[in-house]
């Protein structure tokens, strides 16, 4: 009989709790989003002996039960309600060895909440080198539980732990602290009129903003008749039951754990000298983000060029395969060039989640956070909007998510509304295309211009960013109180195994994504791009034979006239002809102007769009790029892409805000349409005026 | 007047004599930041702010005007 053990994983950050979740579940999870709110929710399945399955939830990291932000009270409401399908039959709390006394507040949180609650001891493995020895049967029994000593890096202890899931049942459910201990009259008063509750969880539901099965905070305030608790009052009392915890955790660790300080060793003290000095830390954190766009420019290069070509032949030899008609059309012009567009980034963006989950796993971001708080200030933001302005690098969208730890509502806020600058994975595939076609090669000490211009461009949405905060602190008139906490974690060996997954599952989530969408449009494109109304497309051919009648033309440049009439002809040229004289003055035409329309669905559309425009009609099979460089500018020749519409281009794509997913990420965690709404109206604007203004001085 | 962790030089020691509760967030309490606990100024930003303190064992940096509100007596052994 197989039965499914539902059990949480909980713990502060920086413990390892993910290592301990991807040591358990391998590449057996899947990320999703907790219903009507974005935090992530990570579940995996882990197999254990006998058969049976334990359901793995993967709980945000937090410090204590005291939640103080969206992230923490997911924690807390998951372990209230007994009715949620995820509430656990275990709790997994895990700690590291090295903060083990500060770690074990939560431990006695969560045992108090009466559920079974097995102790991890992570990274194991440290303790000879930081001098700690544990006396693990003594902390057994004072903390009343089972304890798995486990090191993930060594990857001891995980089946230890798995057998003490299986066994789940005979762990004590007792409390550690007594609350009433914390203040006797207002405990005894409340355990009068709820006889059947734990206090605690009464407490919990009192302090935080949850409720649990029909309990919420005013039946508790109009069921007790004894005076209820003033704000600073309940603080007062919070900051009681902390020492009370504290208390209880030192006479624990006073005999179960020794630390011989003479044979510890902490090279963070060391690193921290020069990785956070006024002048060495900023050097180095500027030479990180050099090595970043270099690495992230010259190591991608050529697997991009395989999969290009790829595309192009796999266009080419589908066509000569399939049988002739409109499908066959659908695929190889519609399809196929639509998906090429955004599977060459793959190698690229895999490169950039990769750095900055080395960033993170690290530890280095805290440092970084450390080193830029009082500069960020300056703008209105924080410290922490460091980590959102990095991660939107990758994509905006986390990066919002992420600004969930920033303590003041007005920092927070700025931070939300400028992170769109940020370039994101999504301009990249834009922009690597363009500045292929546009910058020359040559280096300037020792970098190239193409990888340099592509620095610049992300040097200019992070003046973008931070110069709009700027201004939003000074125009916007919210009051809030700041409070800035940040752990600076020890510095670890990223472990292989836990950034291959994130560089997986993130650039899964992009390409699918994104390649859903991409989709879609492209075969909508292909359509409206072969059809159109009227005669000046369905009789193309007489038309243009009789216009180059006198002239001498190949049947193969006849084809090239014809298929080109078609175009403009189509419902989609006659759309983009339309738009036309608005971005004639930036320097595009109207295929562009089509793409950029698109592209308000996502950037990334751009070159899928314009690389289904180009193939529509065309029998050669050539790469995205090479059907770019060949197109001309129809008011005044030359080539289309040159260094001025090319720049403007960039610039365009840099400040406008065209990514829907994000509007909708925006509304979410502001919970209202001002902001997003203020997002694409303003960055559009932006936008628009300086690809103009820089079209028409590089003309 | 009141010794402050604002007022700790970099490399000095301090014991927590008293937090106001008022101004300190719990999350801070709960990091260790609790009277009795001895801290160490491990390194500032530029213009001192913020601080990167050793607190009971738990490494962390919190913003000058935080640090302010946390009373301390200099640590008499060492």
């Amino acid at each position: 009989m197989s039965k499914q053990i539902n059990v949480a994983l909980i713990g502060n950050p920086n413990t390892g709790k993910t290592s301990v979740f991807n040591a358990l579940t391998g590449l057996n999870q899947k990320v999703g989003n907790y219903p009507g709110i974005t935090v992530e929710k990570k579940q995996g399945v882990c197999k254990l002996p006998r058969g049976v399955k334990a359901h793995i939830i993967d709980l945000p990291g937090t410090y204590s039960l005291n939640a103080s932000s969206l992230d923490e009270s997911v924690v807390i409401e998951l372990l209230l309600n007994k009715n949620d399908k995820d509430y656990p039959d275990v709790a997994v709390v895990v700690t590291d060895v090295e903060n083990l006394k500060r770690n074990l507040l939560l431990y006695t949180q969560i045992k108090d909440l009466k559920i079974p609650t097995i102790l991890v001891i992570n990274m194991s493995d440290r303790m000879s080198y930081k001098g700690i020895s544990l006396d693990i049967d003594y902390l057994e029994t004072q903390l009343d539980t089972k304890i798995a000593l486990i090191s993930t890096r060594k990857g001891k202890g995980i089946e230890d732990l798995k057998s003490l899931i299986i066994n789940y049942k005979t762990l004590s459910i007792e409390s550690c602290i007594d609350i009433r201990n914390i203040d006797t009259n207002y405990f005894e008063g409340l355990e009068h009129v709820f006889p059947n509750q734990s206090l605690y969880k009464l407490w919990l539901v009192i302090t935080q903003d949850v409720n649990f099965g029909k309990i919420d905070k005013n039946t508790i305030n109009d069921a007790t008749n004894f005076k209820t608790k003033s704000e600073s009052d309940l603080k007062r009392l919070q900051q009681k039951e902390t020492i009370k915890r504290y208390q209880f955790i030192n006479n624990v660790l006073k005999k179960g754990q020794t630390i011989d300080l003479k044979s510890a060793k902490d090279i963070r003290i060391q690193l921290d000298r020069i990785l956070t000095h006024k002048v060495w830390g900023y050097l180095i954190f500027l030479g990180i983000l050099l090595l970043i766009f270099q690495a992230i420019y010259s190591w991608a290069e050529t697997p991009m060029d395989f999969i290009d070509a790829s595309f192009a032949s796999l266009s080419e030899w589908l066509s000569t395969k399939l049988p002739d008609g409109v499908f066959t059309n659908l695929i190889t012009e519609g399809i196929i060039p639509g998906l090429g567009g955004i599977v060459i980034f793959i190698p690229q963006i895999a490169f950039l989640f990769l750095f900055i989950s080395i960033l993170e796993e690290s530890g280095y971001m805290s440092r970084v956070v450390f080193l830029m708080d009082k500069i960020m200030r300056r703008f209105g933001l924080s410290g922490k909007s460091v980590v959102p302005l990095i991660s939107g690098t990758a994509c905006a969208i986390p990066a919002i998510m992420a600004t969930r730890n920033i303590e003041s509502w007005k920092e927070r806020l700025i931070t939300i509304l400028v992170t769109p600058f940020t370039t994101c994975a999504a301009r990249l595939p834009v922009y690597l295309i363009i500045i292929a076609l546009i910058i020359p090669e040559g280096t300037l000490l020792g970098i190239g211009y193409k990888p340099l211009t592509l620095l610049i461009m992300y040097l200019i949405g992070f003046a973008a960013a931070v110069g709009s905060a700027y201004l939003l602190n000074k125009i916007m008139k919210i009051r809030s109180k700041s409070y800035f906490v940040v752990e600076m974690p020890t510095y670890k060996l990223p472990l292989f195994k836990n950034v291959f997954i994130t560089v997986v599952e993130k650039t899964k989530a992009f390409v699918f994504d994104a390649g859903k969408i991409i989709l879609a449009i492209s075969i909508v494109l292909w359509f409206l791009a072969s059809y159109g109304p009227g005669d000046d497309f369905n009789n193309a051919e007489a038309i243009v034979t009789e216009q180059y009648a006198s002239v001498n033309l190949t049947q193969d440049e006849l084809d090239e006239k014809i298929a080109s009439h078609k175009l403009e002809h189509s419902f989609i040229g006659i759309t983009g002809k339309a738009i036309e004289p608005i971005i004639q003055p930036l320097g595009y035409d109207w295929k562009i102007g089509i793409g950029i329309v698109s592209s308000f669905a996502a950037r990334e559309v751009f070159v899928g769009t314009l690389a289904t425009i180009y193939s529509v009609g065309t029998d050669d099979e050539d790469t995205i790029k090479n059907r770019m460089a060949k197109e001309t500018n129809p008011f005044i020749g030359g080539p289309l892409y040159n260094l001025a519409s090319g720049i403007s281009l960039l610039l365009f794509y840099a400040f406008a805000m065209q990514c829907m997913s994000t509007l909708a990420i925006v509304k979410r965690e502001t919970n209202s349409w001002k902001w997003p709404i203020l997002q694409l109206v303003t960055m559009s604007s932006i936008a628009y005026l300086i690809a103009l203004i820089a079209y028409q001085v590089l003309k | 007047m009141q010794l402050t962790i604002a007022d700790l030089k970099r490399g000095q020691k301090g014991i927590v004599k008293d937090v106001s509760s008022k101004e300190i967030p719990l999350k801070l309490l709960e990091m260790g930041c609790l009277p009795g606990n001895h801290v160490e100024l491990l390194q500032v930003a530029p213009f001192s702010d913020p601080m990167y303190l050793n607190i009971n064992g738990t490494h962390l940096a919190i913003r000058k005007e935080t640090a302010k509100h946390i009373i301390i007596e200099p640590s008499t052994n060492e």
